[in-house]
Parts: C-alpha cells; sequence; structure tokens
C-alpha cells in the first residue's frame, strides 16, 4: 500500500470506500493514479462477520446522530435512524443484497415522458442508456452479475418458491432468481454462494460482491491506494481560486489532519455527501460547497418501498438462502393506467426472527403481533421497490443546533410522500398479496417501509447549472475539480436498486477524471 | 411453566439467571420463578417491579407455550440497563407505580383483560415504549426462543443451506431451470 503525505497535492482524495468510492478508488489506481482513500468506519472481513442480526447491526452500521421530519413513516418507528447503512470498509456493499439491475430506457428521460407531475421536480438525466451501456456491461463483469457475461442464475430458495408459484398463478410472465452480483459459481477468486441467509449482516463466503474484497485489495496491489480506515472526513477546504485544496479529516484518536488534494471525490451516500458540503461553507461558498444552484441536499430520495408477508398453511423456512435472489419484473414499466408513473419491481426478501419482530410492524403489540410471530416459518415475503418522485421539500439539512461528535451540526432527513408514491405502494400491496394469495396465503401483512436502505439523488446531475449539482461526469458545475461519486447524483431513482449504477457511474467518472487528469483541465 | 432441560441448561449459563439458591447469596433482591425453576439476581429493580415487568412483557408479546425464563430475560436486561442508569431506573419504577395506581388495585392483582385495558391506557408514554422495546429485543433475540419460532439462526458453521433444506419445500411445483437453474 502506498504511504501518501498529507502535504502531497497531486493525489486523488476519495472520500468514503463503498459502492461508488470503493469502485473509483480502484478503477483510478488500476490507472495508475495516486489515491487517498478515506473512510469513517473500520476495517472487518469475511471472518469477523456475525450471523447475528443485532450484532451485526451494531458492527456495521452508521449510527451517528441524525433526526428525522415529514410525514413518513420512518420519522414516527425510528426518528434517530432515517437510513440503514453503513460505516465501515466497504461501506453498505457490506449489506447489500446483491441485486442489480440496470435502469431502463425512459427512466433517464422521466420530465419529457411522464409529464409535469405537480410536486415533483422531476428531471430528464443528462445522461442516456445507450451512453451508459458499455459501462454498464463493465460494472456486471466487475461484479459478476448473474444472468449477464453468461454466469448462471442462482438455484431458487423456498421463498423464492412461493414468489414462482404465485406469480405465475396471477399471470405474470418475467420472474426468476434475479441478476445477482453474488456467484452462482466459483468466479474471480471468490467461492460460490452457500445459501447462508444472512446476505445483511456481511457474506462470510465472500460470494457477494463487496468493494471491501474485491476492488479495495484490487488497489491496494496496485501500490497507489493509501486508504485510511477510521478516517472521518469533516471539512472540504477551497483555495483563493475557488478550487478544492484539500480536506480536514479526524483520526480515530480524534487528531485532526489536512489531506492536500489535487481532486476530491465524495461518496459518503446520499446523506453525508451533501452534508459534507454543506458543512464545509465558507466566506467564498456561503450556501455550502458546489450550491450555487441551492439543490445540494434536496429532491432526496429513498425510493417507494415496503413489504408483503404472507403466512400459509405449510412450512417455507423463508430465511434459508440468499436473501433477494427472486424477482418479478411485470410491473417495473411505466404505465400510468395503474394511476402512477414509474414502477416497481417485486424482490424476495426475508427477516430472521430478531428483525422480524422489529420491522414486521413497528409499534405493534399484543396477541395479534404475537400470533403472526408464532407463524414466523411458515412465512414467505418479498420487498417492494419502486421510483418515487423527487421533491425539492425533501431533504438533507443541516440541524439548528444539534452537533456530532466532532462539533459539526448533525443532519436532518426530511421526507414526504409524494401521491405519486402513495398510488404505487398501494398498487404493488395489492399486487403482492394477490401472488401470496394465488398460492393460499392465510393471512397477508402489508409491512411499511423500513429504514432508508437506498439513498439517492440529494447532489444530482443536470445539463443546466441552475437545475442540479453535478454534470454527467459527477463534475460539480461550480468546482471543476470536486467530484461526486455516489447515489447522490441520480437525477431520477428509477426502479432498480440502485447500486449497479453507481458502480457503473464511478467507473465512467474515472474514465473521465483520467482523461481530465491527462489533458491537464483538473 | 414448561421445563426443558437442555434449553434451561444452556439458559442457565449463558445469562445472569442462575440457578435458585445460587444467586441467594449475592445481595439485592432476587426474582425466583414460581417453581423455584430458576432466580434473577436483580440490581436496580426491586422484586415487585421485577414481577411486574415480566407479566407486563409477557401481555406485550404472549407466546403462551413459552415459559417464564425468556420473558425473564427481558427484565434481566432491563435491570441491567438501570444499574447504570438512573434515570431508566427511575422510568421503571415511576412506571411500575403508574401501572398500580392506573385503577387503584395493583395491576399483577388485576386480570389479564384489565391488565391490557391499563396497558392500551398507557401505550404512548415513556416507559411503556421503553419496555416494548427492550421486549421486542430481549425476548426475539434469544437464541434459546428462536426454536419455538423455527427459525434455526446463524448457518455459516454449518456450511451454509446449501445442503441443509434451502430448497426443500415441496407443497408447489419446482420452478422451472430457467427461472431457477440448479446449484453449481
Ligand atoms: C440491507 C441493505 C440491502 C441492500 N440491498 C441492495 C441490493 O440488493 N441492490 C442494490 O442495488 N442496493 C442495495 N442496497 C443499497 C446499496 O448498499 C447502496 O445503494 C450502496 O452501497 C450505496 O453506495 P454509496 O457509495 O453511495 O455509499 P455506501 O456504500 O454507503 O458508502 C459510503 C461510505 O462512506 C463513508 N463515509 C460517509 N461519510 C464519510 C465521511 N465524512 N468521512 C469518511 N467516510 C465517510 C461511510 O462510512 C461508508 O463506508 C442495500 C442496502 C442495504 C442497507
Ligand atoms: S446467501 Fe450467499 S450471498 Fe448471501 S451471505 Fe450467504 S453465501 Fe453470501
Amino acid at each position: 500500500m502506498a504511504k501518501i503525505d498529507l502535504s502531497d497535492s497531486s493525489a486523488v482524495v476519495v472520500i468514503g470506500s463503498g459502492a461508488g468510492g470503493g469502485t473509483l478508488a480502484n478503477e483510478l489506481c488500476q490507472k495508475g493514479i495516486k489515491v487517498v482513500l478515506l473512510e469513517a468506519g473500520k476495517r472487518e472481513s469475511p471472518e469477523t462477520f456475525v450471523n447475528d442480526e443485532w450484532a451485526a447491526f451494531g458492527q456495521l452500521s452508521w449510527l451517528d446522530k441524525r433526526t428525522t421530519s415529514g410525514t413518513w413513516r420512518v420519522a414516527k418507528d425510528f426518528p434517530g435512524l432515517p437510513a440503514w447503512i453503513c460505516k465501515t470498509v466497504g461501506g453498505t456493499t457490506v449489506h447489500w443484497a446483491g441485486a442489480s439491475l440496470r435502469l431502463q430506457a425512459h427512466e433517464f428521460r422521466t420530465r419529457s415522458i411522464y409529464g409535469d407531475i405537480a410536486g415533483a421536480n422531476l428531471l430528464d438525466w443528462p445522461l442516456t442508456l445507450e451512453e451508459l451501456e458499455p459501462y454498464y456491461d463493465k460494472a456486471e463483469n466487475k461484479m459478476g452479475t448473474t444472468r449477464t457475461h453468461g454466469i448462471p442464475g442462482l438455484p431458487g430458495n423456498n421463498n423464492f418458491k412461493v414468489m414462482y408459484a404465485g406469480a405465475k398463478r396471477l399471470g405474470y410472465k418475467n420472474v426468476h432468481t434475479g441478476r445477482m452480483s453474488i456467484n452462482s459459481r466459483q468466479r474471480a477468486g471468490r467461492d460460490a454462494c452457500w445459501q447462508i441467509g444472512f446476505c445483511f449482516q456481511g457474506c462470510k463466503s465472500g460470494a457477494k460482491w463487496s468493494t471491501l474484497y474485491t476492488e479495495i485489495p484490487q488497489a491496494e496491489a496496485t501500490g497507489k491506494l493509501d486508504l485510511r480506515t477510521r478516517a472521518h472526513v469533516l471539512q472540504i477546504q477551497t483555495d483563493a481560486n475557488g478550487k478544492v485544496s484539500g480536506v480536514l479529516y479526524a483520526d480515530k484518536d480524534g487528531n485532526r489532519h489536512v489531506q492536500k488534494a489535487r481532486i476530491v471525490c465524495v461518496a459518503g451516500n446520499s446523506i453525508e455527501t451533501p452534508r459534507l458540503l454543506l458543512n464545509s461553507a465558507n466566506a467564498q461558498f456561503p450556501d455550502g460547497l458546489a450550491n450555487s444552484s441551492g439543490q445540494v441536499g434536496r429532491n432526496y430520495m429513498r425510493h417507494t418501498t415496503g413489504s408483503v408477508y404472507a403466512t400459509f398453511r405449510q412450512p417455507v423456512n423463508m430465511y434459508r438462502g440468499t436473501t433477494m435472489a427472486g424477482i418479478i419484473t411485470d410491473e417495473s414499466g411505466n404505465d400510468p393506467k395503474r394511476g402512477f408513473v414509474g414502477g416497481y419491481e417485486m424482490e424476495t426478501l426475508s427477516l430472521g426472527v430478531p428483525f422480524m419482530a422489529a420491522f414486521l410492524d413497528p409499534g405493534a403489540w399484543g396477541r395479534e403481533f404475537a400470533a403472526a410471530m408464532d407463524m414466523y416459518d411458515h412465512m414467505a415475503g418479498m420487498w417492494i421497490v419502486g421510483e418515487d418522485m423527487p421533491q425539492e421539500s425533501n431533504r438533507i439539512t443541516l440541524h439548528p443546533s444539534e452537533k456530532d461528535q466532532y462539533g459539526l451540526p448533525i443532519p436532518n432527513v426530511h421526507f414526504d410522500d409524494h401521491p405519486n408514491d402513495v398510488a404505487m405502494r398501494n398498487h404493488a400491496y395489492k399486487q403482492g398479496s394477490a401472488v401470496y394469495e394465488a398460492v393460499g396465503a392465510l393471512r397477508t401483512f402489508e409491512v411499511p417501509p423500513y429504514p432508508s436502505t437506498h439513498n439517492l439523488g440529494t447532489c444530482r446531475m443536470s445539463k443546466r447549472p441552475q437545475d442540479g449539482v453535478c454534470n454527467k461526469f459527477g463534475q460539480t458545475h461550480d468546482i471543476d475539480n470536486l467530484f461526486i461519486s455516489d447515489g447522490s447524483q441520480f437525477t431520477t431513482g428509477g426502479a432498480e436498486n440502485p447500486t449497479l449504477t453507481i458502480v457503473t457511474l464511478a467507473i465512467r467518472q474515472a474514465d473521465y477524471i483520467a482523461d481530465q487528469m491527462s489533458k491537464g483541465n483538473i | 411453566m414448561k421445563r426443558k432441560g437442555m434449553n434451561r441448561r444452556q439458559f442457565l449459563h449463558t445469562s445472569g439467571l442462575a440457578a435458585a439458591g445460587v444467586a441467594a447469596v449475592a445481595s439485592g433482591a432476587v426474582l425466583i420463578a414460581p417453581d423455584g425453576a430458576w432466580a434473577l439476581q436483580l440490581h436496580a429493580l426491586d422484586e415487585h417491579a421485577a414481577r411486574t415487568l415480566l407479566v407486563m412483557s409477557r401481555r406485550l408479546y404472549p407466546h403462551d407455550t413459552l415459559g417464564d425464563m425468556y420473558y425473564a430475560k427481558v427484565v434481566e436486561d432491563l435491570d441491567g440497563g438501570a444499574k447504570d442508569d438512573k434515570d431508566l431506573a427511575a422510568l421503571l419504577r415511576d412506571g411500575v407505580d403508574t401501572l398500580d395506581k392506573a385503577v387503584g388495585i395493583t395491576w399483577l392483582d388485576l386480570s389479564e383483560g384489565n391488565q391490557l385495558k391499563v396497558l392500551t391506557g398507557i401505550e404512548n408514554t415513556p416507559f411503556f415504549q421503553k419496555v416494548r422495546g427492550q421486549t421486542v429485543v430481549s425476548l426475539y433475540n434469544n437464541p434459546l426462543v428462536w426454536r419455538h419460532f423455527g427459525y434455526e439462526g446463524p448457518s455459516y458453521q454449518f456450511g451454509g443451506y446449501i445442503n441443509r433444506g434451502f430448497n426443500d419445500l415441496a407443497w408447489l411445483p419446482e420452478p422451472p431451470e430457467t427461472a431457477s437453474p440448479k446449484a453449481g
């Protein structure tokens, strides 16, 4: 591993080692570019992961103080935990389930196709699917996504069998074990999936792609990477020319350092990324960095989610095996006849007993709840993930009084469902329940959204600087050498789980940065 | 309460619960099972509060075939938290007091139906929410309770479920291999 001096202003500094940051760091290192990767979390490994939901939650999650507001139910059920994401090397790719879907062509052009939806701040991406396709291809190859590059699908588990049978009886056509970045065969030096069933707790077999044990060690092997763990970035600094000059961070002992930089790339996930830009306000940029549009922190999206569980006369044991290898894609298109624009996916999902008790109906108690839990091993479950409407008022702001462990304002996450989100969720609950009723469900459960696992849009890409924060390469409109490198870039969310697109954009961004550096533009 | 030899021994071994008699030598109050099968050494709560919280946690999440010892884990965790947290200790003490004063009859002496009525009336208090939240974690996160629900828990040490029934469901037709390929 490289040791890059604090005063060395020739390196690229990447903040966050998750899907966006971990991938970008590796791609740059592979091109011979020096990278300082600053990660707030510790470094774990498949050996240290635990098959225990609460213990893993404590080991991996981002638990710094946050507040919530708005009418979303998360603000009531989990007021201090708006998002379920990681603070660890590898970021939330340690937690993630592996579902890897490309955005659809129309989802890049929502303003043009969906039209002017009241209350929605829709905008077309400054990009098309066509432009991204070669990069999607590289990302799928890198991640070993099943059903691409000749990689077979995963074998369906019990939970999938119930989904499949119900979906087919209902007349759905496209139902399979998904495109998953989980090895169905040994590949890239990693084992095939053992069907352990704790995908959310860190994959102990290494079958599931995570930057922790793919991108990061590959980058280390180049000798170009200086990874600093438990290095929490507090501020991005600028120079007299209005360029980014370095970052201030706290190490594990709380000591503060300034790392100089040629370029800074922010990939802290869609709450911390805008928070960092806002907390970096200075005399020259009083509203925060890259915020001349006023869009930093706005248009926060979290996907229209929800779950449907159902109980059956006979056992299912849904917890055995891969958590999310099962999908129905038939509802993912844009068909406004259903009463909403955009679409949604239905994907298998299971939780263990500890998390099921916490999430099945947060706050519920009494005999009815206990009776539902008693049917745990007779339950099947699915997750709904659909496109939500960007709204300017759904946003990350700095809390006016509360501070974190470093004395910096904590983020508040405000979210109200848009009527389109509500109509879509309602439709999805009905269809999800119908899938299970078609195979004899005794009872179905409409489970409200969990704390956000998909966080998007808070520094969005736009063609015109006044509409967003960065251009189609993630380069901020205001500051040439400042990049947004995570899901914050998304102009709109699409119906698909976002990580494949985050990785795709990171690969493309690395090409652009290398090109711009070689031309001396940045 | 049902006795399950192996369960109970493991449980006594892995938690602060000790066999009756052993714990009695320590100082402070002790919560003893009606049948003497287990005892819980208390650090912050008195015996009445502990017994009240035990019954309360059962009323919140009633699984009739689960023995009291599993609910005693909730009391143990609340008591453990209150040991170093004066505010929590006061919240629990005052909360039990509120229950007892709600209708002028000690809450434990009420019928189950009336106990539930009192609980419903205080549903939005921090005391209720604390006990409810703790019960969700302490009851359902206990590996010994998992078998009641048919949840097998950690699987890594057994090589996952790949050879242990991840796809053994036989009451529905098998999906075709295009949708669900064979394991490689
Ligand atoms: C349970 C779960 C299941 C999921 N399943 C799927 C799925 O199946 N498919 C899918 O596409 N997506 C899934 N996701 C979402 C996916 O994990 C995220 O979309 C993705 O990881 C986001 O990438 P990112 O780079 O934006 O942020 P992250 O991967 O979250 O990485 C951000 C990193 O930045 C670090 N960081 C933040 N602020 C700072 C700072 N100031 N200084 C230093 N470091 C900082 C954090 O510690 C973290 O490590 C899932 C998420 C969860 C929680
Ligand atoms: S089911 Fe497969 S991917 Fe998920 S944790 Fe287990 S081995 Fe890893």
